[in-house]
Formats: C-alpha cells, structure tokens, sequence
C-alpha cells in the first residue's frame, strides 16, 4: 500500500516513527518545539513527545551540536536540526574535530549515533546566508556521512536509516522540495545508505543528479526525449557517503555520456569528484568529455533575476546535454 | 623530593572551616601571583577533613602523576615519542582533588594538557605511555596521541587538541546523564585560554537553563600557552563571570588537593541533587613550558621559584601528612620509590609495546 505525503511530512513521519521505537532518540533545534519548526518539520513532535525529548534550543548552533555530541557518545541518539544549511558554518569545530573524529582518535571506542537535520538549495530570495548548498564540504570530511534524498520516499526512508547508524550524518533537505507530494510505502521500510537510485532509465546520456536537480533531470529528460529524441538516464546517488560508485560507472559505461549536476558551487566540489571518478573508471566508455553544471562562483544573490542566474535550472540541464550530445543549443 | 614543613598563624582559623562554595569566595579574593598577593603567599595547611586513606590515595595519585609526566619528558627527548607532549607537573592537584570526588561512572572531558587528569580518573599507566608512544597497546590503538587519550570504560571521554573541545561534549554528556535518568556528573577540564572561547557561553547557557549536572572546572595556569592570562582576559578572576551565565561560581586554591576535593564534592553533590551546573575556578601553575621544548621565556625564573617552593601540590599535601601524624618521611619515600618503580615498568612496556601495523590505518573511521 502507498500514501501520498509531501517531503515535509515524509520528515515528521521519520522522526516520529524512530521516537516511538527508541526512548533515546530526541530532536534538538532552534524553534523545533511547540512552533513546529521554521519549516514546520517538526509539527505535532512536541505535542507528542514533550519538552524533554522535542528541546527548543538556543540560537547557538555550536553549542547544541556540541552537546549532541556529548550526548550521542554517552548513550543517545540525538538529531540535531540546523534550521538554514548555511548555519552549519557555526558548527565546524563540532562537527569536523569532534564528532567526526572523536571514534577514530580513541582507537573506536565509541559510537557517535548522531544525525544533523539541514537544509539546502537557493530559489526563495533569501541571499548569500540563507541560501547555500554545502554538503561538499562535510563530504570532503572522513568520519560523516552525508545523505540527500530528493523526494518524499527517499526523505523518510533515508532518514530513519540516519537516525539508526551509529555514525555522525548530515541529511540534506532541499527547501524548495517540503511541499513536493510523493508517494511512499504505508509500512514501515527503511532506504540502505550507499544504493543509489536510477530514477529515470535511459540509453543516450546519464545524468547524475544531486537532490534538488534531482527533479530538473526529470524534467529535461521529458522535454529531451520529446523534442530531441534523446534518452536520458537519471541516477540519484542518495548518499554521497558512502557513495555507490558501481550503479553510478555502470550507467555511464552504458550510455557513453555523462552530465552531473548539483547545486552547490561548481569549483572544487561534488561534480567535480564524481567527473574524477568516472574519468577513473570509465573513461574508455565516455563518447565526449564529462560535462557538470553548479551553482555559478558567486555567493547567492537576492534578486530573482540575479538569484536565478546563478543556480542551475532545467532549461541549463537541457542545454547542457545537448551539448554533450553535439546538438545545437537553441 | 625536597619537603618544607611550615606553618603559620592563620593555619588554625582556615582549618575550623570546611570550604564550601559560599564560603571560599572570600579565600579567592587573593590572586595568587607572587607579585600581587603577599597573603596568598602564607599557604595554610589545614588538617586533613578527607579520610586518611583517601589522603594517601591522593598523595599517591600526585607523585604517580608527577612521575609519568617526569619520563613523558625524558622519553621525548630521548626521542621515543612522536608529537608535543603538553606536560602537567605542578597542577597535580587539580586533576586529583577533582576525580576524588567522582565516580567511575562520572564522566570527564579533557584537555592537551590531560595526562594528569586521565590517570586521576583511573586510566593505567602502561596503556597511557603506550598511547603517548604511538603504539598499538596504547587506549586509542596508537590513533590519538598524547592530545587525545582517552578511557571510555572509566567515563573518560577524551582529552581534545581544540581549545574549549570539550565544553560541549561534557555537556552533551551531562544532558544525556539527565535524560536516561541517571545521577552521574560530567565533569569539564579546560584552561583560563578556553574560558574565553565562545562555545563555553553556548554550553554553560544551556548546562543554566536545563540545570545540567556538570562542572565547569577552569585551571586557572595563567598562561594560554605562551601569553599571560591577564594580558587576553577582560576579568581580573574568570569566575566572576558564572554569575553572568547563570551558574554557581566558586574559586579555589588549585595546590591544595584537599580544597579542590572538597570544593568539586559539593559541587557533585549539588549536581547529583538536580541542582544544576557549577563553574570552579582554580589557580595553579605549570612548572613546565607550555609544552616540552617551550623554554617559556614569556616568565621570569623567579615566578616560577616562587610557585615550585610555595605551591608544589605534592610538597604541601606531604607536609600536611606530616604534621598531622598522619605520614613520616621514610613511608612518603616508599611510595615515591614504589611509584617511580611502576612508571619505569611502563616505560617499559611502552617501549617494548609494537607500533600498530599499517593496514590498521582505515580502521574505525566508521562504527
């Protein structure tokens, strides 16, 4: 049996599953409690689960994360929420020297179940501080893990697998997506980090297609196969760690082109690593040269028309493959 | 080991009463440099109110803690162990006093200077210098070093190479002591250089609002690593800013083993009670560099006699021992000689100890 739920409700259903089922979950975050969230992915928690296991923190994002830390190593399983992605920056030392590391610097002798709710994405006006994609940089970091589903199904299942691991993970919720509607199994099911999804099957040309450009791919492979007769493949990694290289090199090996597309800063981030690891691994199947989009190297400005200049669309994502496959772009 | 023993006038009234929180804050009026306070500068050795076992527990602690950071020293420059090696002779105090008051399912963090702190809470000797060796028999496998050391099984939950680290993991330990329903403590090691990092105003705020039980315990050395505290510290005693966070706030004088017991046992108890979070400010003084290798130029030779002579924290418990019938001199020498034995088995075992085998490199990233 299936439901329709939206993505914000897909969060809730997680955490309130995953509380039910373990008294040492709880959520910590700024406005997370009675309010609902900014977002309101926290609605009916604290009515549920109370004060003691829903906390309204304080606005200092360092300091929660650091007790979360302290928590998760002593025998919780807390889930902080950074309400904007772009608050994350406060929280490095915590997230990169301690609890990325504190397992591995003692020699493994303790677990750190700990996931970081965050948000991700440009497209609302809300300028260089509201508006980043940052997963890339907590990537780059051994020790986390990091997940971005792009739908609902992949929203609840990939984060009750995050609250189970014993590992500090960081799941990346694209804003623009907690209306998207979606259906998921009415019973209980989790998503396996590392298995990546192939969302759309094609033969031409694969586009690897991080969380939000996960439903741009969708939509420039409908409008590629009607307008240009190209077939396009759609595979959405899920989690960039671990990441799932074979499903990623196999459909790349089998069309013979590749696009990957992301929304963080193109320089130096995910594009780039999955363009070396094709090139790794798959470079005597590639027909043409690895092609990426990203967001342009400026931070995200306010304007729409500024804001939409600077972040991929579907239109760029078209454009972009039909380069690839030396066709004109219009 | 050279002993003084000294007594003064003021000795008999500071020994009628206990210290307790309240009460010591006048005791800490005194800053106790040896410039600034001549008053400071007539320690009063109290009787003991700690039983005479645990004295000799502590006295113990004390020499065994001087002893390992004494041959962490000579086996770094022997060049026998990789890194920095941050030493804590002449805090000793501090880290016993504090770990005497808990249990060993209270929970400490500490900090790069945490060799003292981690035997106090019970850790071995053997593994300990093994770590600080890089071998595989080490606590962490070889995997953290001297900064890092850590002893889960003793409610150790690591030294930390970040200044202020372990502010949030000790309060995170505390929320989760709450939330389970236990009545543990955590306990937080960190120096007058991490008082001034943010996160400490982020986790002292929320250790006020949900009246965590934790301990803030400041080690006052008066250095951050090479400047004079005062010299980056806008409050003449850090302790004074307690208030200001929402926290109960206490002084001590970090060379007396037993003030600084006396002081974290009330303060535990006052956690264990749901009372909620204490901060303790100790003065104390490394006799060492900041760390090995520092020829610590930014003091004078005479600041550090004054300390070495006056506030040697084993010098003044053995006095006190002393004079209270409680210790001679050939028994405190038998346990030094003891000790030394134990810290040079070890040494040995450290250096004997196999380095881990590189194909261990990739293991525990992930649980």
């Amino acid at each position: 049996m299936m439901a329709e739920i939206t993505y914000r409700e897909a969060v809730i259903q997680a955490m309130a599953e995953e509380m039910r089922r373990d008294d040492t979950v709880f959520l910590i975050g700024e406005d997370v409690g009675p309010s609902g969230g900014i977002f309101k992915c926290s609605e009916g928690l604290f009515d549920e689960f109370g004060a003691d296991r829903v906390i309204d923190a304080p606005i200092t994002e360092a300091g929660y994360i650091g007790l979360s830390v302290g928590a998760a190593v002593t025998g919780m399983r807390p889930i902080a929420e950074l309400m904007f992605g772009d608050f994350s920056l406060l929280t490095m030392d915590q997230i990169v020297n301690q609890a990325a590391k504190i397992r591995y610097m003692t020699g493994g002798q303790c677990r750190v179940p700990l996931t970081i709710r965050l948000t991700m994405g440009a497209g609302r006006s809300s300028a260089a501080q509201h508006s980043q994609s940052l997963h890339a940089l907590f990537a780059h970091i051994p020790g986390l893990k990091v997940a971005l589903p792009s739908c609902p199904r992949d929203a609840k299942g990939l984060l009750k697998t995050a609250i189970r691991d014993d590992n500090p993970v960081l799941v990346f919720e694209g804003k623009l997506m907690y209306n998207d509607k979606g259906t998921v199994p009415e019973e209980e099911y989790t998503i396996p980090f590392g298995v990546a999804e192939i969302k759309r099957r094609g033969d031409d040309c694969t586009i690897i297609a991080i969380s939000s450009m996960v439903g741009l791919a969708l939509e420039a492979a409908e409008t590629l196969s009607l307008e240009d007769d190209i077939s396009v493949e759609v595979v959405d990694p899920r989690t960039l760690v671990p990441l799932d290289e074979e499903t990623l090199v196999d459909s790349v090996r089998k069309t013979g082109y590749a696009l990957i597309a992301d929304e963080g800063s193109l320089r130096y981030g995910v594009t780039g690593e999955l363009a070396a690891l094709i090139s790794e691994t798959a470079f005597d199947y590639l027909d043409a040269p690895v092609k990426r989009i990203g967001a342009a190297q400026v931070p995200i400005p306010f304007s729409p028309s500024l804001e939409m200049a600077a972040i991929p669309n579907a239109e760029t994502i078209v454009d972009a493959v039909r380069a690839l496959r030396g066709k004109n772009q219009r | 080991m050279k002993r003084k023993t000294r007594t003064t006038p003021r000795a008999k009234a500071a020994a009628e009463s206990r210290v307790t929180p309240s009460r010591s804050k006048a005791a800490a009026k005194s800053r106790v440099t040896p410039s600034r306070s001549k008053a400071a500068a007539k320690f009063p050795p109290r009787p003991p109110t700690a039983d005479t076992d645990m004295l000799w527990s502590m006295y113990r602690k004390m020499v065994q803690i001087r002893k390992f950071e004494e041959h962490v020293w000579d086996v770094y420059t022997r060049g026998l162990m990789p890194g920095l090696a941050h030493l804590y002779i002449g805090e000793e105090a501090v880290a016993v006093g504090a770990c005497a008051a808990l249990r060993d399912d209270d929970y400490i963090t500490s900090t790069h200077r945490g060799h003292g702190h981690c035997l106090a809470k019970g850790a071995r000797l053997d593994r300990m210098m093994a770590e600080i060796m890089g071998k595989e028999a080490g606590y962490c496998r070889g995997k953290g070093g001297s900064m890092h050391i850590a002893d889960m099984s003793m409610g150790n939950l690591g030294a930390n190479g970040i200044v202020g680290g372990g502010f949030g993991i000790a309060t995170g330990a505390a929320l989760s002591a709450k939330m389970r329903g236990t009545d543990q403590v955590s306990l937080c090691f960190f120096g007058d250089g991490a008082a001034n990092q943010g996160i400490f105003l982020e986790t002292a705020n929320m250790a006020a609002i949900w009246d965590l039980p934790v301990i803030y315990l400041c080690e006052n050395n008066q250095y951050g690593e090479h400047t004079p505290s005062g010299k980056v510290t806008g409050a003449e005693r850090i302790v004074d800013r307690a208030a200001a966070m929402g926290l109960a706030g206490v002084r001590a004088e970090g060379a007396d083993v037993i003030e600084v017991y006396e002081i974290i046992a009330a303060a535990v108890a006052r956690a264990r009670r749901g009372e909620g979070a204490t901060f303790v400010e100790v003065m104390t003084y490394r006799f060492r560099g900041h760390h090995v290798g520092d020829a610590a130029t930014y003091r004078t030779p005479e600041e550090l006699k004054w300390w070495m002579e006056n506030r040697d924290p084993i010098n003044l418990l053995a006095e006190r021992m002393i004079k209270h019938g409680i210790a001679d001199q050939s028994r405190l020498e038998r346990v030094d000689e003891q000790v030394e034995e134990e810290v040079i088995e070890a040494v040995e075992f450290a250096c004997n100890a196999p380095l881990p085998p590189a194909d261990q490199v990739g293991e525990d990233v992930y649980a």
